[in-house]
């Protein structure tokens, strides 16, 4: 295409020189190879479960991350020259903020029109006596294209919260895993460095600040349409990963509140916006904020990454100005110009940009609108007359930006490579005395061939960047002493209060779900097959069990109405508002695992993955075999995820109250289990095959006595037996020996209640005496009773945990 | 004039709560017209935590923390104010509006600059074309800021109705616009943005007005309330011009000035953030009464 940059072929058609070390390894991949390595870096996102806008209210999962097979090369020189830039800018976008937050020479000295500013709902006058000096922007990320001349121009600046870090770092590691050979032959720089010089850079932000630092990254919480991000890069970076109700301020101090008592923060890593960081002084309806936290900051008392008001900066508005503030505050030519942009906010530029409307993309102003840009050239009169008649009603709302032709990537289609649209989001860290190019970033390319650019939110699809280095390139990565970056800045007790409430409760469903898949296949077992009247007894009293537990309704009438109860079944299974169905299970899993994401390795994530496949997946049979299979596989990736965590997870405190949520809720399901099974008893002792299915005991009682089940055998393996790991007795001992290690708690007496709670209920089980009870008239109403006590007790005691441990953390649901 | 202002705020919560954060805005400001010889702010249970600071626009800030379970907390803020006539103002002699409107539109620094803030759009004011139609009728071409202004005053008091079971402190303005009912806080925010719907600088004002008893009645304990107004620009010569649309009068002795700002969110006499609170009952009283 001529008047268009290609990045990958010069104009005269030959492959440019740093893209013809890939291009030949690409010739001998062949379209087949290529395909390949779409398909492997399909599964490695799906693994490593990457996506964007994770978790909406509902727990549904979101919408799957999308990586192009086909790097964007960059090469040294041109990687220099934005280096160079980037450098400048965020040294400029510094200068400029502290100005705004302090002496305001910039209006004080006419650079700016003074409504620039103040009608920049960025600029929050609460900051205004905040010293910006020293403590400014940490993070920037901006937008860069390239346009036919090939020079680089900035499209805009990111600055609360730059996005895309996480991602870009996640591509990299996919697409590096999908190119081994390539990559390294490339001399693709890394990026382990620059993370590195980030972290240091919050870790000095902290040690200027205290000897034994605290840092702190804060989200808003798994529904954050980048969580997946957040909680990725705190990870890697190895700082704990909170939420706004994890945190407190006392006395103008920042503390996060851990298990065992609150723990001041120095420096705080915000991924909440800037209205939403404080519910006293900002958004009074924010769930994310601190009350009290710009009073701490602006005493001194912690560091903020971005600073609160940094939202100002992300202004379109300033563009147009950015030469002349370059020039007056640091005294040097602006290196990577802007696209060309006007603020309508001067009444003769809105009569310039007026003349030619056809010229420009409209787009808002200042930060925290949702409107996109609008490119006016294909527009229709009609709509181009109402856009523009918006424009003149609040013209300082909007700038006009030069509709640029955008250099052109090679994207893989899946089966050819097509040229797209290209957008390069660069990153730099620094601090006052120095800052770091990212080398590499976030790429993104339009979804279709016409395609205008468009935001990740619209769809636009991802790229990894490569920067070629002409020397030979030291690997480097951090996640393989995170181990080490753990160790160092988390001790042991450190886990946040509201985290160890998440880890509770992912042990207590994945238990529950465990007990209801188990309890359907014992269900759908029967269903099938030859029949028989024995089959159908233990079906019979299979239901009149679901019906005890409450997983069936009571009035539902199953004798004889087989297809009634197949359907019962499969809705437990699909049907997410089903309470305690299998895919409402599912999705409090993944709510509280997502919630708890940093405490959780890869592997636990994967096993999430293929189990909401596996969910979702169609019947591989008809009947109910299929039913059967499907149940199968489920147990098995449950059993799984409890393999994990008792090998996989160090056992502190958060693993504690994961083991306790999971110990509680199987005794207290055993109880329950037990006491409609006894009920059961009183006619007919069928009842106790389906039973010990459902404990997975069916082999060890076989192993015992070699005899059709009988309630007592049944009842001393199920209850009493203290080595069945499916027992009541070994609930409680794993229990209590839990209990032991607990820490102290809010209310001082935490670890001593519980522990008194549950060597209680050892007692009270140790006092059954089953032969005694054989030749006893009222020997049901004995069990029966001590199961509903028991039920009880377990219930008080995750009542008990929750007031204790997790209660000063105002929970907004589970 | 002399004052004596007590000014309670009684919250109940119906759960104890643990932990809150607050912020009061109840010092009166000093100005060329308004001392304030002794204040004086009780907060029960006792902060642990109190400070003193200043915000962006000058009006003195209050910040407390308490710790520990409480069902109720009482703020009492005491002050005496001496309160002077404001000199009289010829409004004829303002000079005309667009003057005024041009010079805050200017890219140069001037005393205007810093006026031009309370031209634009703020947290809750964003005027509409239909208010600043309205507020063209006052504004005619080159008609006296203040004498238009003093129209306008008047046109929004005789077209409103004081109604303050309307309206509460959360209405968005475009509701009583609509309405054209509410108490001073919609009077006030209404005429703010119809100032700045024709690009004139106006801010909001927060304070207290001494009430006077009907004819040979005793005036009651803490009728007075709190009461808001605003602040138009008038040019460099000028300055801040003080209106009140709800009594249709420029403020001169009885009305006594504790913050200013863009509209009620910079001002807000008591903010505060509670753990643990289910549902909370505000119960304010204000008094103002002359000291002898």
């Amino acid at each position: 295409m001529p008047g268009v940059w290609d990045e990958m072929f010069a104009p005269d058609g030959s492959v440019r020189p740093h893209w013809q070390s890939f291009s030949r390894m690409l010739a001998q991949l062949g379209a087949h190879g290529m395909q390949d390595n779409s398909a492997t870096i399909a599964r490695l996102l799906r693994d490593h479960g990457v996506t964007y806008n994770v978790f909406q209210d509902t727990g549904a999962a979101g919408r799957p991350w999308f990586l192009d097979a086909m790097p964007l090369l960059v090469s040294s020189g041109d990687f220099a020259v934005v280096e160079r830039g980037l450098q400048q800018r965020i040294r400029l976008l510094r200068a400029i903020m502290a100005d705004v937050y302090g002496l305001q020479r910039l209006i004080k000295e006419s650079w700016v029109p003074p409504r620039l500013l103040f009608a920049n709902p960025g600029y929050l006058r609460q900051v205004q006596d905040v010293n910006l000096e020293d403590d400014g922007l940490c993070n920037v990320a901006t937008d860069l294209v390239r346009g036919a001349d090939g020079n680089w121009v900035a499209l805009a600046d990111r600055c609360q919260m730059p996005g895309g870090l996480g991602y870009a770092l996640e591509n990299r590691i996919v697409l590096s895993q999908a190119f081994p050979q390539e990559f390294k032959q490339c001399r693709v720089q890394r990026l382990a460095s620059f993370f590195e010089r980030e972290r240091d850079i919050f870790r000095e932000m902290a040690s200027a600040h205290r000897k034994t630092p605290n840092v702190v990254m804060v989200t808003p919480g798994p529904h954050h349409r980048s969580y997946f991000e957040h909680a990725f890069k705190a990870r890697y970076l190895g700082f704990p990963l909170v939420e706004g109700a994890d945190l407190t301020v006392r006395d103008t101090r920042l503390f996060m509140k851990t298990l065992e008592g609150l723990r001041q923060v120095d420096v705080l890593i915000r991924r909440v916006e800037d209205v939403s960081c404080d519910t006293l002084e900002l958004d009074p309806a924010s769930w994310s904020g601190v009350p009290g936290l710009l009073e701490a900051w602006r005493n001194g008392r912690v560091r903020i990454a971005n600073p609160v008001g940094s939202g100002v900066m992300e202004a379109a508005a300033w563009l147009p100005f950015l030469p002349n503030l370059c020039r007056q505050l640091l005294g040097e030519e602006l290196l990577i110009p802007s696209v060309p942009t006007w603020w309508c906010g001067q009444a003769s530029v809105l009569a310039e940009v007026m003349k030619e409307p056809r010229r420009w993309v409209f787009k808002k102003a200042y930060c925290g609108s949702d409107t996109p840009a609008q490119s006016t050239a294909a527009l229709e009169e009609k709509s181009l007359k109402a856009l523009l008649a918006e424009v003149r009603a609040d013209p300082e709302a909007w700038v006009a930006q030069e509709a640029l032709v955008l250099s052109q990537a090679p994207f893989w289609t899946g089966s050819q490579l097509e040229p797209r649209s290209f957008v390069w989001r660069a990153f730099v860290c620094g601090t006052a005395h120095e800052s770091h190019v990212m080398p590499g970033g976030l790429g993104r390319v339009s979804p279709s061939s016409e395609g205008f650019l468009v935001s990740m939110v619209a769809g636009a699809l991802s790229k990894d960047v490569w920067v070629i280095s002409d020397e030979e390139v030291a690997l480097k990565s951090l996640l393989v002493d995170r181990a080490e970056a753990l160790r160092v800045s988390r001790p042991p007790g450190d886990v946040a209060s509201r985290i160890a409430d998440h880890l509770f409760w992912l042990g207590r469903y994945a238990e529950r779900m465990e007990q209801t898949t188990r309890l359907l296949r014992m269900l759908s077992k029967r269903l099938g097959g030859e029949g028989g009247e024995l089959q159908m007894h233990e079906l019979r009293d299979g239901l009149r069990l679901a019906q005890e537990v409450k997983l069936l309704d009571e009035r539902l009438d199953v004798t004889g109405a087989l297809a009634l109860v197949h359907q019962e079944i499969k809705d437990l299974m699909d049907n997410p508002k089903r309470v305690d169905g299998v895919a409402d299970l599912l999705g409090k899993l993944r709510y509280n695992a997502a919630a708890a994401r940093d405490r959780l390795s890869d592997d636990t994530w994967r096993l999430f993955n293929q189990l909401q496949e596996e969910v979702s997946a169609p019947l591989t049979h008809a009947g109910a075999y299929g039913i059967t299979a499907k149940l199968d596989r489920i147990i098995l990736d449950m059993a799984a995820f409890s393999g994990m965590q008792s090998e996989n997870m160090v056992q502190g405190h958060g693993w504690r109250f994961l083991e306790l949520g999971r110990r509680i809720e199987r005794g207290s399901a055993s109880a329950t289990f037990l006491q409609a099974a006894v009920h059961l008893c009183e006619e007919n002792e069928t009842v106790l095959v389906p039973l010990l299915e459902i404990f997975d005991s069916t082999m060890t009682y076989r192993r015992h006595h070699f005899a059709k089940p009988k309630l007592l055998q049944v009842l001393d393996l199920l209850m009493l037996h203290a080595a069945n790991p499916r027992s009541l007795a070994f609930q409680l001992e794993a229990i209590h020996q839990q209990a032991r290690l607990l820490p102290q708690g809010s209310s001082l007496s935490g670890a001593a209640t519980a522990l008194e709670a549950v060597e209680m209920m050892l007692r009270h089980l140790r006092q059954i005496d089953l032969p005694a009870l054989e030749c006893d008239a009222l020997r049901f109403e004995v069990l029966r009773q001590s199961c509903e006590e028991f039920i009880n007790h377990f219930e008080s005691l995750s009542h008990q945990l929750t007031e204790d441990y997790f209660s000063h953390a105002t929970r907004r649901s589970r | 004039m002399r004052f004596q202002v007590i000014h309670r705020t009684l919250c109940r919560y119906d759960s104890p709560v643990s932990v809150c954060h607050y912020h009061a805005k109840l010092t009166p400001r000093r100005l060329p017209n308004q001392e304030c010889p002794w204040h004086e702010i009780t907060i029960r249970p006792e902060p642990l935590h109190r400070y003193h600071r200043h915000d962006a626009y000058g009006n003195a800030i209050t910040y407390f923390e308490i710790e520990g379970s409480h069902e109720e907390l009482e703020v009492i803020s005491r002050c005496y104010i001496h309160v002077k006539a404001n000199p009289g103002v010829d409004a004829a002699a303002t000079p005309p509006w667009e003057s005024v409107r041009d010079a805050c539109q200017s890219s140069q620094w001037s005393a205007a600059t810093m006026a031009a803030e309370f031209v634009c759009d703020s947290p809750l004011i964003h005027p509409s074309q239909e208010m600043r139609e309205y507020a063209l009728r006052s504004f005619t071409p080159a008609r006296p800021v203040l004498e238009a202004a003093l129209d306008l005053n008047h046109r929004i008091f005789t077209d409103f109705t004081f109604d303050p079971t309307a309206t509460n402190v959360a209405t968005p303005i475009e509701e009583s616009w609509k309405k054209k009912r509410g108490v001073c806080q919609d009077y006030a925010q209404v005429m703010i943005a119809c100032l700045r719907g024709v690009g004139l600088p106006a801010r909001y004002v927060s304070g207290y007005l001494e009430t006077l008893p009907p004819p040979g009645q005793q005036k009651l304990i803490g009728a007075d309330a709190s009461h808001a107004w605003l602040s138009l620009w008038c040019g460099e010569e000028w300055g801040w011009m003080d209106l009140d649309p709800t009594n249709d009068l420029m403020p001169s002795l009885r009305h006594i000035t504790l913050a200013w700002g863009r509209d009620f969110s910079d001002v807000s006499p008591l903010r505060g953030v509670t753990l643990g609170a289910g549902n909370q009952q505000i119960i304010v009283a204000v008094d103002v009464s002359p000291d002898e």
